[in-house]
């Protein structure tokens, strides 16, 4: 039996970029697992007292409670703008917009076309969990067909409502962007996928080379109306097989 | 800078801007104002600021709330249906202690209405369309030479107080080319530690509006406002009394509408009509102690405006119905008329 | 012969569950009891089979597990 009194190290423990406090992210969300992985991230590029992030209207709309960093709000869908205002008066620092559903593909799809279309020198992470979960459930325009949300009790109809949109798919149509990845949070192996994305997602900003867009699936249990793991296996068997999972661009 | 040159509205108060240190600018076309976002976009990158035509008035609106937080002076220009769009963006910046300077060159209206200069936007200017309990300090310049100075002033005003400064020009003022001798910059410094620039060295700075903890947070940031709201009325006041020490009746006029009512004025005068003009520059906060004094021995006042009448409320909230106030007025980019205001002025003798 | 153990704080465990399916040696299990938020927490029934793969802390939204290893 080995002895238990032999040296021992932490090998995984909360990165410096994300602060000590209980998120209010209901359990199995994964926004915290995201918002983990980007401090993770900031730690290892050593980039925390160079970065900005800004804030959605969504769930994460406290999210600089939680990353520890210089953090701004910005109205609902008008995060890419702020972040380009943000970055056209500090190129030197790291501009991050943490966005949801509506944020980015709804009320805002103009501004996330636009940043991208300029190549403004951000970094987007885009959550996409196929809902609208702060304001308690309602139909996104990520939201699978013949879902049942609050604004689609009887599933979306594609017929009527059209059919969900894929945001890398459209991104990578426009010429600047440098970096455009769909990953997925619901188990460890796409996690660390998910991970190495972000981290790449920021060092491009890092050094200068452009515009980079990173999409999560993430699971919603309360809002979908399943346990945590159920959500999570939805994202492998519903979502994955919409949205198909890897890089579309990386210059 | 003493030599006078000639120049369009639109073009002085673009440089009078870029004077003021406001080297980055977010814009969107929209008649009668295209000539700002195009002189930016000339003169900006000379200097080595950011010009961006946006995608919307409302992304626009948003940049300069980016931009102002990281610290920079931030403007954004539109006219009339273009505010309309910004009116979020300006809660949002009231809310989160932000300065900007937003001019509007107003039109007619209301919805898409149509090109001319107008002063229909007063109400919007003064009492605000976006949400809350905020205010935003709003300007009538008169001339293009006004125009100038002020937006200088506006960026000292913005952030001495961390607060929105709305220049209300009108179209007309926008388009005309008169003699400008441009404004010196002050060179003013003031304190931008709450600033977002990365939190080296120091607790990381937050800028937002929302504030929900703890419970009362939010009734003190209101209370914050209006404290600093209250500094910029017994500060920031300005105003014109012109001939108004023997005046039987008085006009009341801000903008475009006050040269007209100058020239109304003098050709009155002329006749042995005693008529003074009462000229506020600050629409918000609006001259009422200077109204009240110029109106003390008034037998009428009549109030001008290029609107169905806005600013004529603000009159008679501060004469309190000790006056008898008479109104005339134009929508729609219809100039008041010369001969009109004469005529009025003259019946009230009879 | 454990490599390492899990470190859970069971108070900030929200008991969503995610990180008992990802063990690949199954030593995860929610408890019986509740903590002070009133949620079963996850707890490592057998840390003597701990193989410090890590895989629970990287699926927890919450930081609530630490991974020691031993040297």
């Amino acid at each position: 039996m080995e002895s238990k009194s032999a040296k021992y190290e932490y090998i995984y423990e909360k990165p410096n970029a994300l602060r000590e406090v209980k998120t209010h992210y209901c359990p199995g969300c994964g926004h915290g697992i995201v918002h983990k992985l980007i401090a993770e991230a900031i730690d290892e590029l050593d980039v925390q007292e160079r970065t900005i992030l800004i804030a959605p209207v969504g769930c994460s709309v406290l999210a600089y409670n939680y990353i520890d960093v210089d953090g701004c709000e910005a109205a609902h869908g008008r995060a890419p703008a702020v972040a380009t205002g943000v970055k056209r008066v500090h190129p030197d620092n790291i501009v991050i917009s943490y966005q949801g559903d509506g944020d980015l593909l709804a009320i805002g799809t103009a501004e996330t076309i636009h940043a991208a279309n300029r190549g403004e020198n951000i970094t987007v992470i885009f959550v996409n969990n196929a809902i609208y979960g702060m304001t308690g459930g309602q139909m996104a325009p990520t939201t699978m067909e013949k879902q049942v949300t609050k604004t689609s009790p009887y599933g979306r109809d594609v017929s009527d409502v059209g059919y969900p949109i894929r945001a890398c798919e459209m991104i990578n149509t426009l010429e600047r962007p440098v970096f455009i990845e769909r990953t997925s949070v619901h188990d460890v192996k796409n996690i660390i996928k998910a991970k190495k994305a972000i981290k790449k997602a920021l060092q491009n900003q890092v050094e200068g080379k452009g515009y980079s867009f990173v999409e999560v699936l993430s699971m919603c249990p309360t809002n979908w109306g399943v346990d945590p793991q159920t959500g999570a296996n939805w994202v492998k068997d519903v979502m994955v097989p919409y949205y198909p999972l890897g890089n579309f661009r990386d210059r | 800078m003493s030599e006078k040159i000639l120049m369009k509205g639109n073009e002085a108060v673009a440089e009078a801007a870029i004077i003021a240190g406001c080297h980055h600018y977010f814009g969107y076309p929209i008649t009668p104002q295209n000539e700002v976002p195009a002189y930016m976009s000339r003169r900006l990158p000379e200097v080595g600021g950011t010009f961006l035509q946006a995608e919307s008035e409302i992304a626009a609106i948003n940049m300069v709330f980016g931009a102002s937080a990281g610290g920079a002076r931030a403007m954004t220009s539109s006219s009339s249906p273009g505010i309309s769009l910004k009116q979020e963006g300006i809660s949002y910046l009231s809310g989160a202690r932000l300065p900007a300077v937003v001019l509007n060159m107003m039109r007619g209206g209301p919805g898409l209405g149509n090109i001319a200069g107008s002063q229909g936007d007063y109400f919007q200017g003064t009492r605000g369309g976006g949400n809350g309990d905020y205010r935003t300090v709003a300007l009538g310049p008169a001339t293009v030479q006004e125009l100038a100075d002020l937006a200088v002033k506006a960026f000292d005003i913005a952030d001495q107080y961390q607060v929105v400064v709305m220049i209300l020009g009108d179209g007309f003022l926008g388009q005309m080319a008169e003699g400008v001798v441009l404004p010196e910059p002050t060179n003013k410094k003031f304190d931008k530690s709450w600033a977002l620039t990365g939190a080296k060295n120091r607790k990381a700075n937050i800028v937002a509006s929302l504030r929900l903890n703890p419970e009362n947070a939010l009734e003190q940031l209101n209370n914050e406002l209006q404290e600093v709201y209250k500094q910029i009325e017994e500060n920031e006041v300005m105003s014109e009394s012109y001939m108004t020490d023997d005046a039987d009746y008085l006009l009341v006029a801000y903008g475009t509408s006050s040269r007209i009512c100058r020239s109304a004025l003098r050709a009155l005068r002329k006749e042995g009509v005693k008529v003074g003009l009462f000229r506020p520059i600050t629409l918000w906060p609006f001259p009422k102690k200077e109204l009240a004094k110029a109106a003390e021995g008034v037998k009428k006042v009549l109030t001008v405006e290029m609107s169905a009448g806005q600013m004529i409320e603000d009159v008679q909230l501060t004469l309190k119905g000790g006056k008898d106030i008479d109104f005339y007025g134009r929508t729609a980019g219809m100039l008041p008329d010369i001969d009109e205001i004469i005529r009025r002025v003259k019946s009230y003798g009879k | 012969m454990a490599r390492g153990k899990p470190e859970i704080d069971k108070e900030k465990c929200k008991g969503c569950g995610l990180c008992i399916n990802v063990c690949p040696k199954n030593i995860l299990k929610m408890s019986d009891d509740f903590n002070k938020q009133g949620v079963a927490y996850a707890t490592c029934i057998d840390e003597d089979a701990c193989i410090a793969c890590k895989f629970c802390a990287q699926m927890c939204p919450d930081m609530v597990i630490k991974i020691l290893q031993y040297a």
